[in-house]
């Protein structure tokens, strides 16, 4: 089984609610696209090349000074339900866990990890690396990268054209290949039914929402992942001071919202929160989607005060350890087993018992 | 652009609707477009970029191959056309096989072709700086295609840095 032991903080130091605007801004993470002169993308590499490229990572990473050892979990070496556990905390892409169908990671896919940056190896780049930092911290999440980047940059030759910047697989990467998102959580611009308006107003200056799991997945339990579209023509520190701007626009619209909310429909909210908080603290099971929801509207009622004494983190916490593959890993059964159900509600139980009394 | 629906695909129908008098325009790649019921004759395409690469080429009318199509990486041998059927470059090297395909394509998905973000230098082979003169001679050679492809916002960017190090 995967030992995640080994990463101090289990890769989930994003996840502690010590960042800034904890409550409504789970996380901020950045990731760089880079690839390596003299291997061939990934749409042409055969597996002697990712391996290749795989070895000369580990080689670059062990010599780096200020990194230390990186954690290296090989993707192809684990299970199914390894691989998704990493997903699930945020650590790898769908894509480089391969939890499509039948589908298996090909030799050399793999993660490195340190504190809160990673490297992504043998992706849709050669490399991804990705910062992450708590709450909405985009200064914070880029430092660390940046740091990484350098000195991996000195390690590794990365393909980078004076005019086109980094080249990356896909064009729509290329130049910086830095794509920075934000997830928040935004249910008064839903419950209000602002939110089409907002998420409209954001495709029109240049960023782009996707779901809780990044490119392609739905939004559940109102989380969206508000991000940077293009990644050429504008600086790191324009992009990044681009999307700061909108999100600071988009957290106060959002607290617009809730005192709308809590102003005209006080009873109404209130009864919302407290509900959910009942289901949760009692339901016998759960599937995610109804716990996601649920822990929605909890939320909500912790950031407008309702609900005394739940801090963010147990929220956070919740939202990390009710997914599917966490709970089968815990409970030593298959992802898809019905027992999950039982599983996760009496998880929850567990924790906002522990948490009131 | 992005499907409004899958997030995944380049988007190449832009459907305008109005629904309760509000007008929404929804950018849908193919796949979505049709699982939508939205008849797109796109169909006859291999891939959305593709189209868009087609149609960005010819005046937005023509979605037969062009001649350059043949074009090939020298270093990794993939064709412009595998990059229109795949949307994914086969390495570094067809950057500058497919350079003005690419610049064009760039401008039309950033809106720019020109990075200005953090410029990188690579390691040199055997640990030292690279050799100045190789730099300078490179820098020489991408000035004169700077020139020819009338990119000239780039050509004079490059001639400051030429005599900088001159």
């Amino acid at each position: 089984m995967i030992d995640l032991t080994l990463l101090p903080d289990g890769g989930l130091g994003w996840l502690d609610a010590s960042g800034p605007s904890a409550a409504v801004v789970l996380s901020t993470r950045i990731r760089l696209a880079r690839n390596v002169e003299g291997f061939p993308f990934s749409q042409r590499a055969r597996d002697p090349d990712r391996l290749g490229l795989l070895t000369r990572v580990l080689d670059a990473a062990a010599a780096m000074p200020r990194f230390g050892q990186m954690v290296t979990y090989r993707l192809d070496e684990l299970e199914r339900v390894e691989r998704q556990l990493l997903h699930e905390r945020h650590l790898v892409s769908k894509e480089l866990a391969a939890l499509d169908r039948e589908s298996r990671p090909r030799p050399g896919v793999a993660v490195l990890v340190n504190g809160p940056v990673g490297v992504m190896v043998n992706e849709e780049d050669h490399l991804r690396l990705q910062g992450m930092a708590s709450g909405f911290a985009l200064e914070a999440a880029y430092a660390s990268l940046q740091a990484l980047e350098s000195e991996l940059g000195k390690l590794l030759p990365f393909a980078f054209h004076p005019e086109f910047g980094y080249l990356t697989s896909c064009p729509t990467n290329a130049g910086t290949g830095l794509r920075a998102s934000v997830l928040i959580h935004l249910p008064g611009l839903v419950l209000t039914k602002e939110i089409g308006k907002v998420l409209q107003g954001l495709t029109q200056v240049g960023l782009t929402f996707r779901g809780l799991y990044g490119e392609g997945s739905e939004v559940v339990g109102n989380f969206f992942q508000l991000s940077n579209q293009t990644t050429l023509g504008k600086s790191e520190a324009e992009l990044l001071d681009h999307l700061g701007k909108i999100v600071r626009q988009v957290i106060e619209y959002e607290m617009q919202a809730r005192d709308v909310l809590f102003k005209t429909a006080a009873a109404t909210v209130e009864d919302k929160v407290w509900r959910a908080y009942g289901l949760l603290r009692y339901a016998r099971s759960l599937t995610f989607d109804e716990a996601m929801n649920l822990l929605s509207g909890v939320r909500l009622g912790v950031g407008l005060n309702l609900v005394p004494g739940l801090s963010v983190y147990t929220l956070n916490k919740l939202l990390i350890h009710t997914q599917p593959a966490h709970l089968a890993a815990e409970g030593e059964r298959p992802i898809g087993d019905p027992e999950i159900l039982t599983l996760r509600a009496s998880y929850v139980r567990r924790l906002l018992a522990a948490e009131a009394s | 652009m992005l499907c409004d629906n899958c997030k995944e695909r380049d988007a190449v129908i832009h459907l305008t609707q109005v629904e309760h008098d509000t007008k929404v325009t929804l950018h849908l790649c193919e796949s979505c477009a049709r699982a939508k019921g939205v008849e797109t004759g796109a169909t006859l395409l291999k891939s959305p970029l593709g189209s868009f690469l087609s149609a960005m080429g010819k005046g937005g009318s023509s979605v037969l191959p062009v001649p350059s199509d043949g074009l090939r990486c020298g270093v990794c041998g993939s064709t412009l056309r595998d990059f229109r059927e795949s949307g994914r470059l086969g390495c570094a090297a067809c950057y500058l096989a497919f350079e003005d395909h690419l610049r064009d394509l760039l401008r039309r998905l950033h809106g720019s072709s020109q990075h200005v973000g953090q410029r990188y230098r690579p390691p040199a082979a055997g640990g030292g700086d690279a050799d100045p003169r190789s730099h300078l001679l490179e820098l020489r050679d991408q000035l004169r295609r700077a020139i020819e492809s009338e990119n000239f916002e780039l050509a004079a960017d490059l001639r400051d840095r030429i005599r900088v190090l001159e």
